[in-house]
């Protein structure tokens, strides 16, 4: 406890001595910021809180319209429309990742077509990986270990090289169980993640596929904050044909998610899918809540055999710290990668795999319901190294 | 977490001094540091070659070399060419002469439009502005509620219908003119910039509506990929500007300099918060230091400004300067700190904190053991820490759950903390030559408030010497007025 105190001590004297003058040079010179009309009620308050600046959950419906948003009234016919297209097979990684093979092969190319490998060969693939997202820490030990392999084995040729890449990022990704665990009674699959990532929507893309399995599903709508989200939940569930239990808003997420789970056990479901608000993981408050949430969630009949980060794929390094303070929060089991259909390489999963071990389960891949399917390492790296 | 661009370059550097002339390969090693430090911020691959290649030609030009401490010389040259990459012409918002003014909203999903469109709507407003706020995003299930909930919080009126999008924008327009409203923010769906079915949609709304501007709206977490977002959406709507969300999080918001690089458009506001007054208008220089991940003591200050109560904090300071500061001040001035936010993410903000000390995990359990602590003990005990003895000590151990030598280790360290404040406060100037000059700035901010606006560089002198002095840390930093 020592470099603590010390530390907090240091800082009050800073802040006390240093942040007074400095607030009362500033407060005469220069007014800060207009602050805009702050009066807002307290209810208003209260709301405002949560819709913050994004609009996490209803994200990836964003689409078309003709899935989720079918406004409520209509609600019927739009579900007909919707299930047509799940004849489609379900996307593979490969076809979904065509733009980012597109950008990502522009480098890969020359370094195949040089041939000899030289210096900038490896330039080239650090470009590469760097511009998928990977983040440098994980894109040099990986350049690394491939360097070692490269001169073991004599390899001189750009072409294998990529191939030695590939299989060391496939080695470093693969090998992970990805099933979603059970065996609580029932079970409880937490989810959770920044803001605008898209939690509510998996969720209800997991519900049908899970409901479609034969399960039954409880949904416990634990965003409580953003105006919306338990109604969009709501649809969901009606889609999917799983239960669903919801508070009043504004109301404590651990209750509704207890709620859920005393329903689940006293009407015989196996799985509770739990939606939490988005929340920034700088916010202590919030992350602290989200900890007595995971707690909570056990109180009562069930177990917590999942805690799943979501991840944007266009979120850049700070999702490793995104993961790193969401698993000391609520102990992470896993990670779901959403919109992986756009230009976003996702490739910072990657890094929260290698520097964190937390594997990846899921991927999003469109928006429709099928869309969400299981990780699979070899077509990942593939899809991001094929050079067609 | 990263180390500070300045920890780096002391690295570097520190081995040269005395050297006097910084060769060529020295200062490619701190041109690979930068490089490093901005791509962990995110900074586009492309973007950054071509800041580093600029940063190079200074750095190698005499600039560097007459330095008398190249690392902080080599530490304002980036910050400036930051700077100015960020900055340029800053965003002025004019409202057309022949009303209505509109503005367009486009992004990603999940960037944050719907909110932002209400805190825009919210900004503008209290400029004196009517302004209708139309609802195109019917694609998103609740998008609409969602701007009516907002706009009943801000008293600004929506404007939506169940047609389809480009057909709002139209009939927004109608709306206005018959409502007298003068300025028109639309909200638009998320969509993905290689959807190009959505993507021509949204041009035809921006075609309809003939927007004065267009706003790209960009998560400040967003990663390599922020340019071919930003590229495609200039393409296809000509953006005037963007707007950065998501800044109250701890990403470090490399994007934005890589979209304001690409499409050349300027950072016209950031959303700094959750509530809908939360949103500034964007201060280059601030995203500077916090994409070098050298702290950010303007935002520091004002979270400071609004969590301590003036005057008590004011008293404080001149308490702790002259070492009457007790126990009793320091739990509640521990309180204020507290609202800040955490303590680690405080320390996270102050410039110059060396490394052992940002990377000590800080819980706030830990704080709070302290308050339990100080809780335990008597009024007295509180004014004069020195009187308390073995039984005293077992006794207030008892009292909050921890150790006796947890509280003789709280005692010896305050003690030692004022020490070292009376004499920072009291005390002659050390040998250091600064020292007597901050001390009196140090003196005057903390107590006068009658003299003339202080120029904006001494405030950070002074924080940055309260700094140095009690912590004897260096701060490179933060390019200082007195640094020739």
């Amino acid at each position: 406890m020592d470099p603590v105190l010390l530390i907090v001590l240091i800082v009050l004297a800073v802040l006390v001595v240093g942040g007074t003058g400095f607030a009362l040079l500033r407060g005469r010179g220069t007014d800060h910021m207009p602050t805009l009309d702050p009066k807002v009620t307290d209810e208003a308050d209260s709301i405002l809180t949560k819709p913050k600046a994004k609009e996490p959950v209803t994200v990836e419906g964003a689409d078309t319209g003709v899935d989720v948003d079918a406004p409520v009234e209509v609600e019927d016919e739009p579900l007909v429309e919707v299930e047509p297209e799940p004849e489609a097979k379900p996307a593979t990684f490969r076809e979904r990742l065509g733009k980012a093979r597109t950008t990502m092969s522009g480098y890969l190319s020359s370094v195949i077509s040089r041939g000899d490998v030289n210096a900038e060969t490896w330039d080239e693939l650090e470009e590469a990986l760097i511009r998928a997202d990977v983040g440098i820490k994980s894109t040099t030990e990986i350049l690394e270990t491939v360097r070692t392999k490269a001169d073991d084995e004599g390899v001189k040729d750009g072409a294998a090289l990529i191939e030695l890449v590939k299989d060391e990022m496939k080695s470093r990704l693969g090998g992970q169980d990805l099933t979603l665990a059970e065996g609580g009674d029932p079970s409880v699959w937490l989810f959770v993640g920044v803001n605008g990532v898209g939690k509510t929507t998996t969720i209800g893309k997991i519900a049908s596929r899970e409901v479609a399995n034969g399960r039954k599903i409880t949904l416990a709508a634990g965003d409580t904050f953003r105006a919306a989200a338990a109604e969009q939940l709501t649809m969901w569930a009606e889609r999917a044909g799983a239960d669903i239990v919801r508070g009043a808003e504004g109301g404590d997420p651990s209750s509704v998610i207890f709620d859920a789970v005393e329903s689940a056990a006293a009407n015989g479901a196996e799985i509770v899918l739990a939606d939490t608000a988005g929340r920034l993981h700088t916010k202590t408050n919030l992350m602290n809540e989200l900890s007595k949430v995971r707690r909570v969630a056990e109180k009562g009949a069930g177990t917590v055999t999942e805690t799943l980060l979501v991840i944007d794929a266009t979120t850049g390094q700070n999702g490793l710290i995104q993961a790193r303070q969401f698993t000391e929060a609520a102990d992470l089991t896993g990670v779901v990668l959403t919109k992986l259909d756009g230009s976003a390489k996702g490739g910072i999963v990657v890094a929260v795999q290698n520097e964190l071990g937390i594997p990846v389960k899921l991927v999003g891949l469109g928006e429709g319901q099928h869309d969400l399917i299981e990780f699979n390492a070899d077509d990942f790296v593939d899809a991001l190294f094929d050079t067609n | 977490m990263f180390d500070t661009l300045t920890d780096r370059f002391d690295g570097i550097f520190g081995k040269l001094r005395g050297k006097g002339k910084l060769s060529e390969s020295d200062v490619d090693e701190a041109l690979r540091e930068i490089r490093l430090a901005l791509l962990e911020a995110d900074v586009n691959f492309e973007v950054v070659k071509s800041l580093v290649g600029r940063i190079r030609e200074r750095a190698v030009g005499d600039e560097l070399s007459k330095a008398l401490n190249p690392s902080q010389q080599i530490v304002k040259i980036v910050l400036e060419e930051l700077t100015e990459s960020l900055g340029g012409e800053a965003m002025q918002v004019t409202f057309a002469a022949k009303p209505p003014t509109i503005v367009l909203m486009a992004g990603l999903q999940g960037s944050g439009k719907t909110t932002n469109t209400a805190k825009l709507a919210n900004l503008f407003k209290s400029q004196g502005r009517n302004v209708l706020m139309v609802g195109a995003d019917l694609a998103r299930p609740a998008a609409v509620e969602q701007l009516r909930t907002l706009g009943k919080q801000i008293d600004v009126p929506v404007f939506s219908e169940a047609t389809d999008p480009v057909s709002v924008a139209r009939a927004s327009l109608e709306e206005a003119k018959n409502t007298g409203r003068d300025v028109i923010i639309c909200d638009t769906a998320g969509r993905l910039a290689i959807d190009e079915e959505l993507m021509e949609e949204v041009r035809q709304i921006s075609e309809v509506l003939d927007p004065q501007y267009t706003f790209l709206v960009i998560d400040a977490m967003t990663g390599q990929d922020a340019v071919t977002v930003a590229e495609s959406f200039h393409n296809t709507l000509a953006l005037d500007g963007v707007i950065l969300t998501k800044l109250d999080g701890d990403a470090r918001g490399g994007a934005a300099l890589s979209v304001k690089e690409v499409v050349g458009r300027p950072i016209a506001f950031a959303s700094t918060g959750e509530k809908i007054d939360e949103f500034e208008t964007f201060y280059p220089d601030r995203l500077a230091s916090r994409i070098l991940g050298m702290g950010d003591i303007e935002t520091l200050i004002e979270k400071a400004e609004a969590a301590f109560e003036e005057e008590e904090a004011e008293e404080a300071a001149q308490r702790l300067i002259e070492g009457t500061f007790t126990l009793d001040d320091f739990l509640q001035q521990m309180q204020q700190i507290k609202k800040m936010g955490s303590l680690g993410s405080i320390i996270g903000m102050l410039p110059g904190m060396p490394k052992e000390v940002r990377d000590v995990e800080i819980e706030d359990k830990q704080v709070d053991r302290l308050e339990a602590i100080i809780r335990s003990m008597t009024t007295e005990e509180r004014a004069n820490p020195s009187i308390i003895d073995a039984s005293r000590r077992g006794r207030i151990a008892a009292g909050s759950g921890m150790k006796p030598q947890d509280v003789s280790a709280l005692v010896t360290q305050f003690n030692e903390m004022q020490k070292m404040m009376k004499k920072f406060g009291m005390a002659p100037p050390k040998a250091k030559g600064k020292g007597r000059k901050n001390k009196k700035k140090k003196r005057r901010g903390g107590r006068t408030t009658s003299k003339g606006p202080a120029p904006m560089a001494d405030p950070s002198v002074l924080m940055n010497e309260s700094l140095d002095e009690i912590s004897s840390l260096r701060l490179p930093g933060l390019p200082q007025p007195d640094d020739e």
